[in-house]
């Protein structure tokens, strides 16, 4: 492949556990729309000439919002919020995981 | 809140300046005081002076949120469609489905967008999609979506691009003043947790030998630095990719330095210091594993993995550590 992608420092600064992701993609559904490498925060897809690509895999934070905008349904992903206190606090109420957050810098 | 807007007068017209209360308002809810209301009333605003065909920004309710935005869209003429997120910030309310595809089907009617507006286009925050499925929203109003920018200050440069966000733009990241900005909120409930803790160490120094001293307190206090602050802020720059590994990491070398300084490894004291280096690097990790909530690049299916090895031996490494120390200063093992 001729196109060479400029690693960012953000690349390479934070890095998660690898082969945990629930993203599977079925390329026979996909249309090449573009949606999802428009919604995802991580960059984990690339399009290239009409073919999606999934060069980032690791880097999946299963926020569902690919799955949730495919129109054909080609991705899929179980998605949840990975936050620590929010699974022990549904296991003690045997509860959906519930997180607490109040971060502002996103709008 | 619920009436529609016919007339362009009714619409309340919003700032881009923020006042010294916003500011201190932005800053009692990042230390967790009184943050449950910090909420703007869900509707259509006007910023700057828009008209028929200026473009619609959606966003949450939460007033940081807002005030940010806000702030951010100085010289612009637009509409702000704003969702009823019971006051949460746009990201954790598309994952709780608040930001969703009904509430903004829901908006759109109620403030009768179709009648202030010409065109069918919104423009969403990009971290609202995991919440919203955009051609429903097509499908059930006739408005067509845009995700916009991860972050509120690219939204000019985002406009002035025709409508077309960076590569950069479309990926969220954690600076090191994002990590600062949240070190607050992992700090005060660590240092609330400690009151009983502290409880503990007073009644325990009613009968034991050894009292608990001014050198306890202070590794104490390291392991809660190290989880909450030093892990927090040096994440990249610590090894290891797992969080409880990382707060493990700050918090054996913490309790190290610290009991290096108070003649720790002195024969006398070596009990007590196996006790605290079991204990403190425990509770450590654990407050680092609790800030996977507060990043932006951990999956559920990998907090629950590292959750699954970790949270055991925490358990255990902290408990054995407890019984030794308490043990040791009942029975006066060690006086300095
Ligand atoms: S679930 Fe989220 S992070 Fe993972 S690939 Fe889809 S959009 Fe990207
Ligand atoms: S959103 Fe679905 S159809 Fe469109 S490129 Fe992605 S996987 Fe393919």
């Amino acid at each position: 492949m001729a196109m060479t992608v400029k690693k960012q420092p953000s690349d390479r600064q934070h890095r998660y556990l690898k082969n945990v992701t629930t993203l599977t993609f079925d390329s026979e559904k996909c249309t090449g729309c573009g949606l999802c490498e428009t919604v995802c925060p991580h960059s984990v897809f690339e399009l290239n000439e009409g073919k999606l690509y999934l060069t980032n895999k690791d880097a999946c934070i299963e926020c569902g919002a690919c799955a949730l905008n495919c129109p054909t349904k080609a991705l899929f992903v179980n998605p949840g919020t990975g936050c620590a206190s929010a699974f022990i606090f549904g296991w003690l109420t045997d509860d959906e995981p519930a997180c607490d957050c109040s971060g502002g810098g996103f709008c | 809140m619920e009436n529609t807007y016919s007339d362009k007068e009714s619409i309340a017209n919003v700032p881009t300046s923020l006042t010294t209360c916003d500011m201190l308002g932005a800053w009692k809810v990042r230390l967790g005081i009184g943050r449950m209301n910090y909420t703007v009333n869900p509707g259509l605003y006007s910023v700057g002076n828009p008209h028929r065909e200026s473009p619609v920004l959606v966003s949450a309710n939460y007033k940081l949120t807002f005030d940010i935005l806000r702030k951010n869209l100085a010289d612009l003429d637009c509409w702000l469609l704003i969702l009823d997120t019971k006051g949460v910030n746009v990201w954790c309310a598309a994952g709780k489905g608040t930001f969703g595809t009904d509430e903004l089907v829901h908006r759109i009617d109620s403030v009768g967008l179709s009648k202030v507006v010409n065109h069918r286009n919104l423009i969403l925050p990009q971290l609202g999609a995991p919440g919203i499925n955009a051609h429903e929203i097509t499908a059930r109003t006739g408005f067509s979506v845009t995700y916009g920018p991860v972050r509120a200050d690219d939204i000019q440069a985002y406009i002035a691009e025709g409508y077309n966000a960076t590569r950069e733009m479309r990926r969220v990241k954690f600076t090191f003043t994002d990590r600062l900005v949240l070190t607050p909120m992992e700090l005060v409930p660590a240092v609330k947790m400690s009151l009983p803790i502290m409880g503990v160490m007073l009644i325990t120094n009613q009968f034991a030998k050894r009292p608990f001293g001014k050198s306890d307190i202070a590794a104490y206090a390291g392991a809660i630095l190290t989880g909450s602050v030093i892990t927090p802020l040096l994440l990249p720059y610590i090894p290891g990719k797992a969080f409880a590994w990382k707060g493990l990491v700050t918090g054996l070398m913490g309790t190290i330095c610290i009991l290096g300084a108070s003649k720790g490894f002195k024969k006398e004291n070596r009990l007590m210091s196996a006790g605290q280096l079991l204990l403190f690097p425990a509770f450590s990790s654990f407050l680092a594993l609790n800030f996977t909530g507060a990043t932006t690049y951990t999956s559920p299916s990998g907090v629950k993995k590292e959750m699954k090895r970790a949270l055991p031996l925490i358990i255990g490494a902290g408990a054995v550590g407890a019984a030794i120390v308490l043990g040791s200063h009942f029975l006066g093992k060690g006086k300095k």
